[in-house]
This record gives C-alpha cells, structure tokens and sequence, in this order.
C-alpha cells in the first residue's frame, strides 16, 4: 500500500504539504506536519505526488509497504 | 526591425530581467525563512519564486538574442556562451556570457529537481547569489544606460535589496544540530519562568 | 563504585584474560547464529528487545540482495548514565562480547568487524584483542558518553566519521549502513549471550544483566547482576518502606509505585500489563526522602538537552516539557495551563522523530505525573514530602 512519509529531519515546517493537501496532513502547534496514518486514498495518490514534489525540502514522500502493517524496531 | 528598436530591446529586456532577478532572490529568501507573503498562502512564495525566476530566464533569452541579431554592436553568437570572444566590449559581454551559463544551470537543475539528488540540487542553488553580481557587473561595463539617470538609480536599488536580502539570508543560515537543544531549553526555562510565549525552535 | 554480584553465566571466569575464559567456557564451536537465536528465542540487549533471529535474517537477506557483504558493529556505547551492565561486561568478560562477534562476522561474512565503547575502556579491549588470533579483525571504536551514543544509526554515524548523530529511518541501517553496506549492530550483553548459546548453554537467553541503584546507609550503590527472566522484581531489587518508587528501564523507562513494583515478574510478560519493558535492563529505587517530581525534572532536562536537535516536533516538544518540569517540581502552584500543556506536548512527540528518543522522554513523563501525582498536589499547596534535595539519578556521564 501506498502511504505518506516524512523524514523528519529534512521537514523543517514549512508547511506547504498541510495547505496542499489538507484531506491528509495538518500541522501541529510548532508547524510540523501530522500526516494521516494509513494507506493513501486512491483519490488523493496523484495529489499526494504533486505535493511532495513541492516540498522545499523534499521531506515529504510518498512509501509504499507491504500490505500488512510494518513490523516496528526501535 | 530597426537597429533604434533593437538596441531599446536589449537594453530593456537586460534592465527588467535584473530587476526580476532581484525579486527572485528576495521570494527566495522569503521561502528559505519560512515566511508568508501578506494574503498568499504559503505555496504562493514558492510558487512566485518560481515563476518570476522562468520570466527573467525568458527575457534574458530575448536579451542575448537581440543583442546577437543586432548588426550594430558587432557581437557573434559565440560570444552569447563564450567568454571574451565579442569585438565589442569583450571583458563585459564575458561576464553576460557567464550569467548566461549559470542561469541555464540553475534553471535546469531546478526543472530536474526530484530527478538528481537533492544536495546536488541545493549546491547549485546556492550559486544564484553568483548570478545576480555577474549580470549587475555585465550592465555596468556594456549598458549605456547605467551611467547616468533612473537606470541607475533603478539598477543601485536592486543592488541594495539583494545586499540587504544577502544579510538576512545569512543572518538565518542553518545552525550546528548540537547547539540546538541546550538553546532551546534554555530559552523554554525563560519563557515559562516569565510566563511569556515560547518561541517555536527551528531544526535547521 | 560499581560491583559484580553473580559469578555464575556471564561472570564464570574468575579474570578477564584468555586463559581464565578458556579454561571457564571452553573452546568456541563453529555454530550457526540464526538457527540459535531463532531456537533460543534471544531478544537484544540493548533496550528494545527485537527478536535477534529476525535481526539477524533481514540483514543478511539485505547483504545477499545488494551483493554487499555487511558490516558488523557491537555496541558497547550505553548512553543511559544510570546503566553500568555494558561496561561491567566488557572489563569482566570482554573475550564473551568477542566470541559472539567472531560468531556473527564468519556466519554473516561481514566485510567490517567494528566494537564501539567508551574511550576509556578500549586500552583494556586492545589489550584483550591482542591474546586472541582472531584479534587483528576487530576494528575499536571509541564512543563519546552522549545519551544518544548507542543509538544504532548515530553510532553508524560515528562509525563513518560523521557527528552522532541519528538517521532517518526511511531507510533503515540493515539496508544501508555503514558506507552504505547493510550493517548489523547488536549490544556488547546479546553478543556475549549468542557466545554462551553456541556453548550449548541453554539458559543464557532466559537470563539477564540488570544495573541496581539504591541507597543503603545513605550512600548510594549500584552494581550489575545477571539474572533470569521473570524474577520478581522485589527479589532483586530491595523494595521496602524506604522506597519510595521504582524506575524500571533506565531514563526512557516507567516509574512504579513501591507498593507495586515488588511483586512483578522481571520480564514482558509481568511488565506489560503496567506499561513498562526492563529496556536496558536498570533498576532504580528511589528513597523515600527523594522528591520523584525533582528527580524526574532533573532527568528530563538532560534528556532535553541530549537531544539530537534535528527533528522539530522533538527540538521543540523536550525543552518545553522540561521547562514545565522544573515549574511542577518547585514548592509552589503551577500556571492554571501547565499541567494540560504538558500533556497535549507529550501527545505530539512518539513517532515523529529519526529515533525513538521523544517516545522513550515521553514515556517516563507520564509515568512520573501518574506515580508522583499526590506528590503534584502536595507541591500545589507549597509542600514536599521529600526531606533532601540531593540528587539521586545520575545525569551527563558523570559519578556512575
């Protein structure tokens, strides 16, 4: 499934995702993003890639992962 | 077309597309600082950044086409991309030739962003703060303009909003990850100990 | 000073020198790694406790899929201030740690054998490397005493050269590592117990090192035991009337109450169930004449301050809750905000950080507003129950 990622060390809260795609991710208190767990809806999956690519950063990243959810380490 | 409308085209498109270069690198710094352009959101700074860049790549590409097509000055299409191989005022239309270069770097790197990777990106980025001092020197030793009157004055201003957007730039240039979070705390323990408004910290 | 207490499994040898291991453990067999950990169930040492085997398995698969060879690192680094088990174990018995990297450099066939630790102690590890045939292939790496030292892909990091400091996850270190080869990196404690299963010592992964601190005479003392899984917390740990809490897990671990904490069985299974894990393995109980909301707040600013200071919601989430800390430990009412602040800060750091640092923060916070929660109302009316303001947990390296 494709979802939403961010590498939180290249996001620096510019927030420009948040406006772009507002269905997906919003911003916290301090401007970061808080994206939407889960698989990306279908409708959205074009967006989502025209967003990222307007990241400054080139934080924002569309991952795929398997079907079932990723097993976590630390 | 008469040489008259050739040599008020060159030296038009040549002002105008410094002045467009300028307010590139003022948007672009207003992104860098992660600000808000009054009544845009904020793609709208980026988006601006952009597109003001594209039109004075545009009327850069109408400025050196002119000024090859115009019989009057003598200057080869080589000269456009090579420097100091022009008859007339060399040393000048070398330095035009190098923003030239630059100026297509920049921009295809930016139309490839995505495509190399993104440091790479980022290094030639920074080399637009080369561009602007290439094309402000090119006017002042080949345009016959900038001796004297509003060009000049025209020309000076945009020097000072880049030297003064330069600073800022610079004064908010990415810090050391180490000195972050003791700065952050400390400024925390203030805040909250004065009841004011802590500061939101910036991870760059 | 820190003492050993057990002199059974890890501790067997009487020296730290070849012949005294030797003559203890034996020879060491050629073993498969993965078939061991998978039929030990091993879990690592280092605080998260992931399955080894499966550690071991993605690793490879990642090095067979590049057609990289891997690189090997054993982690010695131990960060956490109150933790002593890493050190104890590579000064007391540094050829285990090593068998265990010898076993997993042929079985992995890793291009680079590094053992990361402390500067202090790589003098005696040299030393040590030197009695072996197999010495010259382990490469020493000296660590720096950050808390975020042992983090696996800071201590990539440094072993690349760079400043340690944690990576994005996006790609994880066991396919691109060090010098972008998939990299293995496993605590010094899981290295030293794969070397005591390929003996054929079955216990070595139902048992444990775990760092005490306490108060005895009111000096405090701390040493290192290995024990079995699922102890009950009570008999390892002395928890009576005067103690007042429990920090189970180090500074990314859970306080629980005195009262509680005896009973439980030291392993997942009697940890979960009141939200802590053993982590890297310390346990601390706090006196009855120490303010846990103090302690905390002292804690909690070196955590702050520890932070790698890359990721916002982090850079911007620990110096606040520290701050609100310091305000809730003082003898006096907080801001009528504070408290709901605090919460609302520590619901927005797990999971939006290169490591797993806001999380663990995060999670000793709120097990110290639970457990120390009379203590909050007693500070509200300008009170504390605690008699001393002499520091307890031990913070930035220093006194362990």
């Amino acid at each position: 499934m494709t979802r939403l990622a961010v590498d939180p060390i290249t996001c620096t809260g510019h927030g420009l995702c948040a406006e772009l795609l507002p269905e997906a991710i919003a911003l916290d208190e301090w401007g970061y993003p808080l994206l939407a767990h889960g698989e990306l809806p279908k409708q959205l999956l074009r967006r989502a890639r025209s967003v990222a690519a307007t990241c400054p950063t080139r934080a924002l990243r569309l991952v795929q992962t398997p079907a079932r959810s990723a097993a976590t380490e630390a | 077309m008469t040489s008259i409308a050739f040599w008020y085209l060159i030296r038009a498109t040549g002002l105008v597309s410094l002045v467009l270069m300028t307010a590139t690198i003022v948007l672009g710094v207003v992104v860098q600082r992660q600000r808000r352009l009054p009544g845009l959101p904020r793609f709208g700074a980026v988006a601006l950044h952009r597109s003001v860049s594209l039109v004075s790549a545009l009327l850069l590409a109408v400025h050196v086409v002119t000024a090859v097509v115009d019989s009057y000055v003598g200057i080869p299409a080589v000269a456009a991309v090579v420097p100091f191989t022009s008859g007339w005022r060399p040393a000048g239309i070398g330095l035009g030739a190098l923003a030239v270069e630059l100026m297509v770097v920049i921009v295809a790197s930016s139309l490839l962003r995505g495509r190399i990777p993104h440091r790479l990106w980022r290094a030639v980025h920074w080399t637009s703060y080369l561009l602007w001092p290439l094309a402000f020197v090119h006017g002042l030793m080949t345009g016959t303009d900038l001796g004297s009157g509003w060009p000049l004055v025209l020309a000076l201003g945009c020097a000072a909003v880049v030297g003064g957007t330069t600073a800022v730039a610079w004064i908010g240039r990415t810090s050391p990850p180490a000195e972050r979070a003791p700065a952050a705390l400390a400024s925390s323990s203030a805040a909250l100990h004065h009841g004011t408004h802590v500061a939101v910290f910036r991870n760059r | 000073m820190t003492s050993v207490l057990s002199t059974s499994g890890l501790f067997a040898a009487p020296g730290p020198g070849l012949p005294e291991h030797r003559a203890t453990f034996g020879p060491l067999p050629v073993a498969d790694p993965v078939q061991l950990t998978a039929a030990a169930e091993l879990t690592g040492r280092g605080g998260a406790g992931f399955p080894t085997a499966v550690k071991l398995r993605s690793v490879a698969a990642a090095a067979a899929a590049g057609r990289r060879a891997p690189v090997l690192i054993g982690n010695g680094a131990e960060g956490e201030p109150a933790s002593a088990k890493d050190a104890v174990l590579l000064s007391r018995a540094p050829h285990l740690v090593l068998d265990g990297l010898a076993v997993l450099a042929r079985a992995l066939g890793a291009a680079d054998v590094v053992l990361a630790a402390p500067a202090r102690l790589l003098p005696g590890l040299a030393a040590r490397l030197a009695e072996r045939s197999d010495g010259a292939a382990v490469r020493l790496h000296p660590t720096g005493d950050g808390f975020l030292a042992g983090e696996e892909s800071a201590l990539v990091a440094a072993v690349e050269g760079a400043d340690p400091l944690p990576r994005s996850k996006l790609v994880p270190i066991r396919e691109r590592g060090v010098g972008g080869r998939p990299t293995l990196v496993q605590n010094v404690e899981t290295l030293a117990r794969l070397a005591l299963l390929a003996r054929g010592d079955r216990e070595a992964a139902g048992r444990t090192l775990v760092t005490r601190r306490s108060q005895v005479n009111h000096a405090g003392r701390t040493d290192v035991v290995d024990m079995p899984l699922g102890t009950p917390l009570g008999e390892v740990l002395r928890v009576d009337g005067a103690v007042r809490a429990v920090l189970v897990g180090g500074y990314h671990g859970t306080w629980l109450p005195a009262a509680v904490a005896g009973e439980l069985p030291l392993d997942r299974a009697g940890l979960e169930p009141v939200g802590a894990t053993l982590g890297a393995g310390v346990l601390a109980a706090l006196p009855t004449d120490r303010c846990g909301l103090r302690e905390t707040a002292r804690v909690v600013g070196y955590l702050a301050a520890s932070s790698a200071g890359q990721c916002g919601p982090c850079l911007n989430g620990l110096p606040r809750i520290a701050a609100a800390l310091q305000v809730l430990a003082r003898r006096e009412a907080p801001p009528p905000q504070l408290l709901t602040d605090l919460w609302r800060w520590c619901g927005l750091l797990p999971d939006r950080g290169a490591c797993r640092h806001p999380d663990g923060t995060v999670r000793l916070v709120a097990s110290a507003l639970g457990v120390f929660g009379p203590e909050l109302r007693l500070h509200a009316s300008g009170r504390c129950s605690a008699t001393t303001a002499r520091p307890f947990l031990p913070v930035a390296g220093a006194g362990r």
